[in-house]
């Protein structure tokens, strides 16, 4: 069971929560069940190709994952995913 | 001349490549990039800065202090050394490493907040350290201080409606603050009741268009008016990408992704405008500022997941 770290701009499909706990072994089986456990997020995370969008930055604990295998990075129990906007300006973002 | 007189008075482009599709129909977009510090926001930054020193708010010796995602933040930081004041800004982790360089460079101080909660974190930062020692800051509070559209009711709308020598038609404009936006086309609607003004935004509260802010998931700025949206055209992340990349390669304009998204929404715009319409939006900021953004390499078409690096 993984951690994962919720943005503000998503707690609205996540009733303001802002954790959650998702099982998978790879990051993209803990982000895909994180979206099948919140359905409404699905469309804000992946592409209508199914591919997660290009702006969403992942990190395993303070890992970027892009340097470590992309979504094929492995999860260990407990481990925290963080998704983040790539930029600052996204969600609650302020100018 | 001052760095801070070559604040505004910026071109208004004509994106003909673009609008080709649309005869009849002019696109034009305002060339922010131009401005000393690379954005828009000089101009709310100067005008809001000036005005604190008129009422002898901003004192020598204090230090401004504000929450951004970055351009205000540098055109703080440029006014400050050209000024003498200190500035230090509340910013986001996840802000582009180009932004916190070109602000530390010029001398401001970074305080870096939650990357979860986007600027809200930044605000919520600035303003616990303001309650902390409040005689010590000079806070703009760009959201909320009514000489942020002032400045693009003076300038920006003034300028637009010479430049196109009084027919503009429609005025769209991405909202971060909502000063670009509230002050520009409080001015057009002034100068022609029938110019029509388009607020655009992000589709998703979780998206990638830098500096602007998804109205209606976030807190609504005091400065926002939003009797004055005759319509809202919304545009999606991607989307924005892929316009920002056409004007580099079609218009040889190297803009921003928030540049990208005002296009996109000015191109949707031109697609349903009569023969006659001129459009104009803003180009907020130079691409240079995204240089180590990924979307500039085109999204690959294989495998399931996009992770190009
Ligand atoms: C890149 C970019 N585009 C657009 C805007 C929106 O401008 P405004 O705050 O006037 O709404 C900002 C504001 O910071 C920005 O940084």
């Amino acid at each position: 069971m993984a951690k994962i770290l919720i943005p503000t701009a998503l707690r609205a499909f996540t009733d303001g929560k802002s954790e959650a706990e998702a099982e998978g072994k790879t990051v993209g089986e803990v982000i895909a069940a994180f979206a099948a456990a919140y359905p409404d997020i699905a469309r804000h995370l992946y592409d209508e190709e199914g591919r997660l969008r290009s702006y969403v930055n992942v990190f395993v604990g303070d890992e970027n994952i892009r340097g470590f295998g992309g979504l094929d990075a492995p999860v260990k129990d407990g481990e925290t995913v963080t998704l983040v906007p790539a930029i600052a300006g996204g969600g609650a973002g302020r100018a | 001349m001052r760095i801070l007189d070559m604040v505004g008075n910026t071109p208004l482009i004509e994106l003909a490549n673009m609008a080709k599709a649309f005869p009849g129909v002019t696109v034009l977009g305002k060339a922010e990039f131009a401005n000393p510090s690379g954005s828009v926001k000089d101009r709310a930054a100067k005008a809001m800065l000036l005005d604190g020193i008129e009422k002898g708010l901003l004192t020598k010796g204090k230090t401004v202090a504000d929450a951004t995602s970055g351009n205000t933040g540098i055109a703080y930081a440029m006014i400050g050394a050209a000024l003498g004041y200190r500035v230090s800004l509340y910013m986001p982790a996840n802000t582009s490493m180009e932004r916190k360089r070109m602000i530390r460079y010029l001398g401001a101080e970074i305080v870096e907040t939650s990357p979860l909660e986007s600027s809200d974190g930044a605000f919520r930062a600035v303003r616990e350290a303001l309650a902390r020692e409040p005689g010590r800051y000079f806070y703009p509070d760009q959201y909320n201080n009514p000489a942020n559209p002032g400045a693009h009711y003076e300038t920006t709308g003034r300028e637009i409606w010479e430049q196109t020598g009084r027919s503009v038609t429609h005025f769209a404009a991405s909202m971060g603050t909502s000063g670009t936006f509230t002050g520009a086309a409080r001015r057009l609607k002034e100068e022609n009741p029938n110019v029509r003004a388009i607020a655009v935004q992000p589709d998703s509260p979780f998206h990638g268009i830098e500096g602007t802010k998804h109205m209606a998931s976030t807190i609504r700025p005091g400065i926002l008016d939003e009797s004055l949206q005759d319509d809202v055209v919304y545009v999606t992340t991607e989307e924005a990408y892929e316009t920002t990349r056409r004007l580099a390669l079609q218009e040889g304009i190297f803009a921003g992704i928030s540049s990208g998204a005002n296009v996109a929404a000015a191109l949707k715009i031109a697609g349903a405008a009569p023969a006659g319409s001129v459009i104009v939006t803003i180009l907020c900021d130079s691409g240079a500022r995204y240089l180590s953004d990924r979307f500039w390499d085109p999204p690959q078409t294989e495998g399931i997941f996009d992770w190009n690096i």
